[in-house]
């Protein structure tokens, strides 16, 4: 067993990384087939000169930049609140909304904003995504920032009320700094979770606010495309840089 | 009310709002929805009316239902056999534990959508493996790999795999290796305590995800769409059908209940076996 564990692992690893490695392999193959004809980086070329995608890309930062902001916010509000008292119904819907399948969140958001656009006079668009990402992120970010919370020694904040701040001002000047690093992160994975997302996206998602995965899912069910797999090699490369930095930031903590 | 509740409640009520309006107040829609009849124009209508949870037991349905439940069920022992001795390798493994557990959190993160198009990739017929295959001669027509359920299994195991080895991996982190020596002195070989003190100390995490893999793949539905061509519907492809090319959003609601009760029962199951994380 000593040394088939090892092996083992490489296979297992071999599996989880080395299809998206041979995507970024053929992503600077010089033919649309898939034979090797060669280094080139014409594929990349046609996806900056692609609109759609750049356009769609840009709706995806702006959405996820908004959306992350805000969960992390609420997130880190609502991680100190449970970290002081438990809530059983926030904590119920926070495990709700990581269990809930996405196709039925996003139907049930589609019904609510169909619903209340009767009697407001406003259209899926941006606005409609950006609160459904904050919405599938919050529990995201509870999660991480709480788990720091439990190192933290409530003792510290008591020492900082006894030297006569207030409650906020213990939490802004003690507690808040040294939940830093997991905010961070915490912001990091909702940030993933927002760019990433496609099934609920493509349901609350008016005209105006196509996001990339959107497009990469429309160039996906037509068939296997080099320019996806450009697309697909700077997402994850994008993404992957991101991870790292989070899980090292979660750590260092 | 103390400043220390009043700043609690404060902090609170931001989520608590944004959860209520688009969590709870969506799926109280769904439910009511799921009792009302399909409008002629798309929508709902009164009349109220069970239909909709009838029709869900209708041979054509309820096979949906039972294939989804039956691939999720594949899914989930594939990734448990798979993840378990992943899992023990990263616990052993000691001072490299981190980095070998982020290769497993990376492609985690990453895009699902992306590593789904890479099995594409490989799987289609003038794909990779099968133009490999065929320059070696080893077929000289194309092994129809993609469309099918097999893929759908393949794709929705790729997918999950890191779900089951960071659970399992907490669990087996935590075993005293004391009690591996202890077997070893009394004579125990390493496969005999493998599968009598590893694994049944290891089952709170086996079933933590067992949980974290089925409830995602019952309700799967771009695993089937991409991998699994026109051919596999599952429930996550019916539910979305019936919201939109069908527009029969009341039968399409019930549905969706039906998945959010599954859903609940297994959050139920795993608050048994795990400790709380919130």
């Amino acid at each position: 067993m000593k040394r088939a564990l090892p092996l083992y692992a490489l296979g297992a690893y071999l599996f989880l990384h080395l299809p998206l490695a041979i995507l970024a392999i053929f992503s600077v193959n010089a033919s649309r087939f898939t034979i090797w004809e060669g280094f080139s980086l014409k594929w990349y070329r046609a996806m900056f000169a692609d609109r759609d995608l750049l356009e769609s890309a840009a709706n995806s930062l702006l959405i996820a930049v908004a959306a992350t902001i805000l969960a992390t916010i609420i997130g880190t509000l609502a991680a100190y609140a449970l970290w002081k008292k438990a809530s059983p119904w926030l904590a119920g819907s926070l495990y709700l909304s990581l269990v809930t399948p996405e196709i039925v969140t996003g139907i049930s958001l589609l019904a609510f904003f169909q619903w209340i656009f009767r009697y407001l006079h406003l259209r899926l668009g941006m606005h409609t995504v950006i609160l459904a990402h904050v919405s599938f992120s919050i529990a995201y970010v509870v999660l991480v920032v709480i788990a720091r919370l439990r190192s933290f020694d409530p003792a510290l904040e008591e020492a900082a009320l006894d030297l006569g701040e207030t409650e906020f001002g213990a939490f802004y000047r003690v507690t808040l700094p040294y939940l830093a690093p997991a905010i961070a992160a915490a912001a990091m994975l909702a940030f993933t979770v927002s760019i990433d997302d496609y099934v609920i996206t493509s349901l609350v998602a008016g005209v105006d606010s196509r996001t990339l995965p959107m497009v990469i899912y429309a160039m996906a069910r037509r068939g296997v495309n080099p320019v996806l797999n450009a697309v697909s090699t700077v997402v994850v490369a994008g993404l992957g840089a991101l991870i790292l930095i989070s899980e090292r930031l979660r750590r260092t903590a | 009310m103390t400043p220390a509740n009043r700043l609690r409640a404060l902090f609170l009520t931001p989520a608590a709002a944004v959860m209520l309006a688009t969590l709870g107040v969506p799926l109280a829609i769904v439910a009511t929805y799921s009792f009302l009849s399909r409008g002629a124009y798309g929508g709902v209508e009164i009349p109220w009316t069970q239909e909709n949870y009838t029709r869900l037991l209708d041979p054509l349905y309820g096979g949906i239902f039972l294939r989804s439940a039956w691939i999720s069920l594949l899914a989930t022992v594939g990734c448990l056999v798979l993840a378990f001795p992943l899992a023990l390798f990263i616990a052993r493994s000691g001072a490299r534990k981190n980095l070998y557990l982020a290769l497993v959190i990376l492609p985690f993160w990453t895009s699902f959508l992306i590593r789904l198009y890479a099995w594409m990739f490989l799987l289609r017929d003038t794909g990779l493996i099968n133009t490999a295959l065929e320059a070696l001669g080893v077929i000289h027509a194309p092994l129809p790999m993609l469309y099918n359920e097999g893929a759908v299994l393949l794709g929705l195991i790729y997918g999950y795999l890191p779900f089951a080895v960071l659970p399992l991996y907490a669990t087996l982190e935590r075993q005293d290796p004391a009690l591996l020596d202890a077997a070893a002195d009394l004579g125990a070989t390493p496969v005999h305590a493998l599968f009598r003190i590893t694994i049944p100390l290891s089952m709170p995490g086996i079933w933590a995800a067992a949980i974290l893999v089925f409830v995602p793949c019952v309700g799967t539905y771009i695993v089937s769409d991409l991998l699994g061509g026109s051919k596999t519907v599952l429930i996550g492809n019916l539910v979305q059908n019936q919201f939109t090319s069908s527009r029969d959003w009341p039968f399409g609601a019930a549905a969706s209940l039906v998945l959010i009760g599954a859903a609940i029962g297994m959050l139920l199951l795993m608050r048994k076996s795990r400790e709380e994380l919130l």
